[in-house]
């Protein structure tokens, strides 16, 4: 190893500190640039009743980017419209039953269930809470999931 | 007038750049197409317009978009400079782009030019992340879902991907904290960046005794000014005029105001990264945004690094044979490109036929094998058929992947339509 012959003591002090002090300043800029990331606490929205929803309906809720739904067996289910793909806006297309994303044609069920790639995973979805009879959605808290399964949905 | 001490300081001024005579060939304008040059005068014009639009845009959600429109609608001149920027900007990724094939198939990037190989790589992604960050800036719809669908693809990158993603944009979506953040990369650090490593940039020219000649025993030396000053004199002032006309003729464009609550169909991200957005359709993010673009990188790197190659520094192509090889590979890769396109659109549909076996096999690794195999079939029936030597074939797989890219930007770009359906 010819490389290691020509280390020194003196050039390895002088670059260790010119490592280190490197190592700083991009650590330094880092976290400048993390500056603008909140923790997110959790933000309600109260979405409404529970006997304001229809069994097997949904409701879109577009200025807070989620879709609620309400299975057949009353059980509620609040998708984010986050294309998991690569983050475009997806929309309920109620002819063909199922979600598109204008961006690269994926396609979910209504449970979110992923119906065509590229998206890998089902539709996040927010946390939901009931709250004295009233729906209450974390909207800036999604959760990520590969499949939809019966325990991430809320009952009343 | 003092002409002649006027001429003495253009002369000297110019000669900290040129040196005070210069090799015939090496000033023949086909030798470079003044490539390199011509993107030193685009970084000047982009400064210059960049400045004067500082002036009127303000960086912020709310003001970003009636900024833009205000300096369009209201100000003298106001949409001939921005065009004029946004043109410059569009013209540098390209032209950037074209002076690096220029010295790779001249073969001007081996032993002492090495290092500055690795420079002009590391500005060309100067380049394209200046181009990006500007990109965001009118806040429009167009800017708005391009920026977005650009940093989720970053989120695929492993393990650190969704750190990076958040970093990039300060939060975990597009919002205002993006916008000043990119507005600040945009104006202040690559512009600065860019300027300092330029600069080395430059004088490892020099150092290397200037660009490549195909035969340098045939020494016949001119004086630089005037033989060469004229010449970019003449290649700058045309090309500012057409740069002129053209922002006259084509306004850059502007949409609506951006919207995050409605993605307009079919959303794609800057024509630069639409073979990106074509390989994602195809592969597993994983590997479209992550294995893949390291590998290749990683390849482009080590180039001029190869044991073993004889290299014919300053000819095209290297050799006879070298061309065939170009020009075989090019044509191999636009049929092959095209055709795996459309078999993974229509026919291949290993998800659906695999449910069981994890999407990272299925959707990364058969597609990524699909190509590899008869690609590499290709390289050794070229390598026994043309003889070719370990230069030309490095040059037949980059002209590959050149075409691949090139092809799927087109793909992308032009033939995908609503809802990213192909042909419509």
């Amino acid at each position: 190893m010819s490389f290691i012959k020509k280390i020194t003591r003196r050039s390895f002090i002088k670059k260790a500190i010119l490592t280190i002090v490197s190592l700083e300043l991009v650590y330094v800029f880092i976290n400048l640039l993390k500056k603008g990331e909140t923790k997110n606490k959790p933000n309600l929205y109260a979405a409404g009743e529970v006997e304001l929803f229809e069994k097997g309906q949904l409701y879109p809720f577009s200025t807070e980017r989620f879709y609620l739904y309400r299975l057949k067996d009353g059980g509620f289910l609040a998708l984010s419209t986050t294309c998991t793909h690569l983050g475009c806006t997806v929309q309920y297309k109620s002819k063909e039953n199922k979600f598109l994303c204008p961006c690269h044609a994926s396609a979910f069920d209504k449970t979110g269930n992923v119906l065509a790639p590229p998206a890998t995973r089902a539709l996040d979805i927010l946390p939901i809470t009931i709250d004295n009879g009233v729906i209450m959605v974390d909207i800036s808290n999604p959760v990520k999931r590969a499949k939809h399964n019966s325990s991430q949905i809320t009952y009343a | 007038m003092n002409n002649t001490g006027t001429q003495k300081a253009i002369t000297r001024l110019l000669l900290h750049l040129h040196p005070k005579k210069i090799d015939v060939q090496a000033i023949k304008y086909t030798r470079t197409f003044g490539l390199g040059g011509i993107a030193a005068l685009l970084f000047v014009l982009l400064f210059i317009t960049g400045l004067l639009l500082r002036f009127v845009y303000v960086p912020s959600e709310k003001e970003a978009y009636n900024s833009i429109v205000y300096l369009q609608n209201d100000v003298l001149f106001g949409q001939l400079l921005r065009n004029m920027h946004y043109w410059c900007g569009m013209m540098l990724v390209i032209v950037s782009f074209l002076h690096v094939i220029r010295v790779f198939y001249s073969q001007s990037i081996y032993f002492e030019r090495r290092k500055n190989w690795l420079y002009g790589l590391l500005i060309m992604f100067l380049v394209i992340m200046s181009n990006f960050t500007g990109y965001l800036l009118p806040w429009d719809q167009l800017s708005f879902w391009a920026v977005t669908i650009m940093t989720n693809m970053l989120s695929y990158i492993p393990i650190i991907g969704d750190g990076l993603a958040s970093l990039v944009r300060g939060g975990s979506e597009v919002n205002e904290g993006t916008l000043l953040r990119f507005y600040h990369f945009h104006t202040g650090l690559l512009p600065i960046l860019m300027v300092f490593i330029m600069s080395i940039h430059f004088w490892l020219v020099r150092k290397t005794k200037g660009v490549t000649v195909a035969d340098p025993s045939k020494k016949e030396m001119v004086n630089t000014n005037p033989e060469l000053i004229y010449k970019e004199i003449v290649v700058a002032l045309s090309l500012i005029l057409l740069l002129i006309l053209f922002s006259m003729a084509v306004d850059g464009p502007l949409l609506g105001k951006a919207n995050p609550l409605e993605s307009p169909n079919p959303s794609k991200a800057p024509w630069y990264f639409m073979g990106f957005q074509e390989l994602l359709l195809h592969m597993h993010p994983g590997f479209g945004i992550f294995i893949v673009p390291v590998l290749v990188t990683v390849f482009l790197i080590y180039i001029p690094y190869f044991k073993n190659i004889e290299v014919n520094v300053g000819t095209w192509f290297n050799s006879k044979s070298g061309k065939q090889v170009v020009l075989w590979s090019t044509i191999y890769a636009i049929i092959f490109t095209f055709a795996l396109v459309i078999g993974t659109e229509y026919i291949f549909k290993f998800q659906a036929w695999l449910p069981d076996i994890p999407v990272l096999i299925t959707t990364g690794l058969f597609p990524l094998i699909i190509y590899i195999v008869p690609t590499y079939g290709f390289i050794y029936l070229v390598k026994n058929k043309l003889q070719a030597n370990r230069v030309e074939l490095i040059m037949g797989l980059v002209t590959i992947l050149l075409t691949a890219y090139l092809v799927m930007t087109a793909i992308g770009s032009l033939m995908r339509g609503e809802g990213m359906h192909l042909f419509v």
